[in-house]
């Protein structure tokens, strides 16, 4: 590695045009455009956590602090925020920003205003949603499945909500085709499709389905919009349109989403696990091939949303059929990253942490992922907390703690700062014994048989649901001390070298916080 | 082997069993192998770690492997499905109405009733159907549920094995009262089941009034027992004081044969203080309605009515 000269200008300082709040909202620099997105995510994280708590907090006292349409409110607002403005944009607008260029030694993406202009997207889009929370005729209610006709009938801010979801899905397009042409056009010489980092690999996956699959989610939400403002019947049986119109259309963009979520998520995982076990990631071109492999089956899978919406059984064994074999690329995923384990010399901070408990939640994740994708077990768990607990370890404890992940791993180059192991240990910990009281328990209400989305239930299920609510209060303090750690090292921590861990990529190469132009000149990488 | 209360329940809980027995299998052996792995290369036992040598026979079969096991385990979600999906001829139908926030039993002799009854050891198939939105038919002890979807006919049998009382759920979420749309399923003796057929019109109670309360549904949202639903209880509502909202304007009216009858035929009227206006307007007829106001009329005024209204009203 080359010696890094003491004096240098990050990004943070170099401006532009601009002055004060412009400086970040008209920058069309890839690292400032992440951070901006970083944080509006972390804040919208913040809200979903809360509304989460509100509804754990009710399920102990049905009708005490909430009433019943409130409560349908707030899990409807709770799913909504979570999916659409937290974990679908996620990974690739913050980390992806920040990191891909400079993963692949480039200046910048391929398009720096269409990524100011997608950052702008976002806003509007989330400015919209933020708008039907307040508007007269009250928050949606139907769920973040938006289910017609439900959602045509209800009169609550649906029009509203679904147009903002709307405009969000084309910052989700536009973001796809700039990383995509990014990873084709502006790797550094060396950089090669064989060498290629696997947090890139993952993105360039994802940007194909974020471009191939959001289309049909804004379709889907104009049929809503047209319903509900022209009355058009395109749901509507009385009108000669099929309600499970909507659930195929649906759901053909909302499991690639899924996918839109994991795989960078998986990426991660990727980069973090070899640079802490010190060694090359086992399986390169497993990996990478399980990525592209997820990628286009996850096409296909949709229909295990609706095993029990009256389709027919035979399209329901095809669909199941389909699922188990999107397993085995995640199956292969697992079993490189442990392998990459064996006669490793594994350092253990906080990153790591994060990242070899991803394995193991994702893994429960993925196997109840299976159990509801068999055609009979369905039939019983379909629509119950099983479901709930199933999405929730593959969404947060998959996801969620690759974010933390790579929030730990990413924060001295992005902030310039260190972190304290310990709180972020201590916070680790108390994060995953409260993950599990909070959603294993949700497990066994579903086996019970207990529904999703009650505001009530009959008595037998109280105790299960206490449980679960306290373990809501241990996670929330958990990530209350993450936060905190953070927040104070943003302040008061030590400044970071360019490479504390040892890594292997590029971002490593050049100081934290990076400078503007990211590389003085173009890297050129060597095998 | 595994019996349930229900033949079909007794397929599902075994496939359930096996598949997540082999998952747990799975995610113990993924767990110790990571655990070992983490404590035997740990920093301070393996200072230097060395790169291994990828071996093409051992990712063929770590490939190979999960797919064998992943079609084995969808093996175990079919085997029986055919079985479970497909009614014997001889099944008696019973067509099962969803709407917004009740559920209607309809058997074939014309009766109606918001309970579902069935005899033990033969076989029934429910025909099911939504009068408004899409809602979800969940029996959790017989392990089947299936969607209710407006202008399609979908479809569900079973066989009771063990007489017994046991929740019928909605797990599609269907708007405000989702969670209150609930019923029960009785399976009774044959012979019992064939008595309570022949007896034809006669509710429980013996009035004609709560037959009909029972079919329309208007239990889903409304007790007879003073408990507070979706909707206000009938239990001392007739000549009680009630305050609602007409034309925007409270007031607080006397609970007589006509605010009820106008609250069945135009629900939005007056809007009882502390409920959501949404009461669906339901087809009755004229003798239906008499029927029904008198029945509410034996449930009557009773003292802490007045209570439980102001109680209502501070919700």
């Amino acid at each position: 590695m080359e010696e890094i000269t003491a004096q240098y200008e990050s990004f943070y300082h170099e401006k532009g045009r601009y002055k004060g709040i412009l400086s970040w909202l008209m920058s069309t620099d890839h690292k400032r455009i992440g951070i901006q997105y970083l944080c509006a995510l972390l804040a919208f994280f913040s809200i979903g956590v809360l509304l989460g708590l509100l509804m754990r907090l009710n399920l102990i006292m049905p009708g005490k602090i909430i009433g019943q349409e409130t409560y349908n409110r707030v899990f409807s607002v709770h799913g909504i925020v979570m999916i659409f403005l937290f974990i679908i944009p996620g990974i690739p607008v913050a980390f992806g920003n920040f990191f891909l260029p400079i993963m692949i030694g480039a200046r910048d993406v391929a398009f720096p205003r269409l990524n100011r202009f997608t950052w702008w997207t976002y806003l509007a889009g989330a400015t919209l949603v933020v708008i039907s929370l307040f508007a007269a005729g009250g928050a949606p209610d139907t769920g973040w499945t938006f289910y017609a006709p439900y959602s045509i009938r209800a009169k609550a801010n649906i029009t509203l909500a679904v147009a903002g979801v709307f405009v969000l899905g084309f910052s989700s397009i536009l973001t796809g085709i700039n990383f995509v042409t990014t990873i084709h056009r502006l790797r550094a010489p060396g950089v090669t499709w064989q060498n290629l980092p696997l947090f890139v690999w993952t993105l360039y996956a994802t940007g194909w389905v974020q471009l191939l699959a959001t289309p049909v989610l804004a379709i889907t939400l104009i049929f809503i919009i047209l319903g509900r403002v022209f009355g058009v019947g395109f749901f509507d049986p009385a009108k000669g349109g099929d309600p499970i119109l909507y659930e195929h259309l649906f759901w053909t963009y909302s499991h690639p989403a899924v996918y839109i979520m994991i795989l960078p998520a998986m990426g991660i995982i990727s980069e973090v696990i070899p640079v802490f076990a010190r060694k090359k990631i086992f399986g390169y071109r497993a990996v990478v091939y399980s990525a592209l492999g997820i990628a286009s089956v996850g096409y296909f899978v949709w229909g295990h949303h609706m095993f029990t919406s009256g389709m027919s059984d035979t399209a329901r064994i095809i669909f199941s059929f389909i699922t188990f074999l999107v397993a085995v690329p995640t199956g292969v995923k697992i079993f490189n990253w442990v392998g990459t384990l064996y006669k490793a010399s594994i350092v253990g901070n906080a990153p790591m942490y994060f990242a070899l408990t991803f394995i193991f939640l994702f893994s429960i994740g993925g196997l109840t992922g299976l159990i509801i994708g068999s055609l009979e077990p369905n039939l019983h768990l379909h629509g119950t907390y099983f479901i709930v607990a199933h999405f929730h370890y593959v969404m947060f404890g998959g996801v969620g703690f690759a974010i933390l992940a790579g929030l730990h791993y990413w924060f001295p180059k992005m902030s310039g700062r260190m972190y304290e192991e310990r709180p972020a240990k201590i916070g680790w910990f108390i994060l995953f014994v409260g993950f599990n009281v909070l959603y294993f328990s949700m497990f066994i209400l579903g086996y019970e048989g207990m529904p999703r989305r009650y505001f009530d239930y009959p008595p037998r299920y109280f105790t299960l649901h206490l449980v679960s609510t306290i373990g809501s209060w241990i996670l929330a303090m958990g990530l209350a001390i993450i936060a905190g750690n953070l927040l104070s090292a943003l302040f008061r921590g030590p400044k970071a070298p360019a490479d504390p861990w040892g890594g292997r990529t590029l971002e490593w190469t050049i100081p934290s916080p990076p400078p503007a132009e990211n590389f003085a000149e173009t890297p050129v990488v060597r095998d | 082997m595994i019996l349930g209360p229900s033949n079909v329940g007794g397929k599902i809980e075994t496939s359930f069993l096996i598949i997540t027995a082999a998952c747990v299998v799975l995610l113990i052996a993924v767990t110790a192998t990571m655990l070992a792995f983490i404590w035997r290369y740990r920093r301070a036992r393996s200072p230097v770690a060395e790169d291994v040598e990828e071996k093409l026979g051992l990712e063929i079969v770590l490939t190979v492997l999960p797919t064998v096991l992943v079609l084995g385990m969808f093996y175990f979600g079919w085997v029986d499905f055919d079985y479970i999906r497909n009614p014997p001829k001889d099944a008696m139908p019973i067509d099962v109405i969803a709407r917004q926030w009740s559920w209607s039993f309809k058997y074939q002799n014309g009766r109606q009733t918001d309970t579902l009854r069935v005899p033990v050891g033969e076989p029934v198939k429910l025909i099911m159907t939504s009068e408004d939105v899409t809602h979800s038919f969940f029996i959790p002890a017989y392990r089947i549920k299936e969607d209710c979807v407006p202008g399609l006919k979908t479809h569900l049998w079973f066989n009771a094995d063990q007489t017994g009382t046991f929740d019928i759920f909605c797990t599609e979420y269907c708007g405000l009262g989702h969670s209150h749309m609930r019923a029960k399923l009785i399976a009774m003796p044959a012979a019992d089941f064939q008595k309570w057929y022949g007896t034809k019109e006669e509710a429980e109670g013996g009035s004609k009034g709560l037959e009909l309360l029972q079919a329309k549904g208007c239990l889903g949202c409304h007790t007879t027992d003073g408990a507070r639903k979706v909707g206000p209880t009938f239990r001392g509502l007739y000549g009680g004081k009630v305050t609602v909202t007409t034309n925007a304007k409270e007031r607080t009216i006397t609970a007589d044969e006509a605010y009820l009858e106008r609250s069945v035929r135009d629900p939005g009227a007056d809007v009882v203080k502390g409920f959501p206006n949404i009461m669906p307007k339901l087809p009755v007829s004229d003798e239906e309605l008499r029927e029904i106001v008198g029945y509410l009329e034996t449930l009557g005024q009773d003292d802490d009515h007045a209570r439980r209204n102001g109680h209502a009203a501070h919700d």
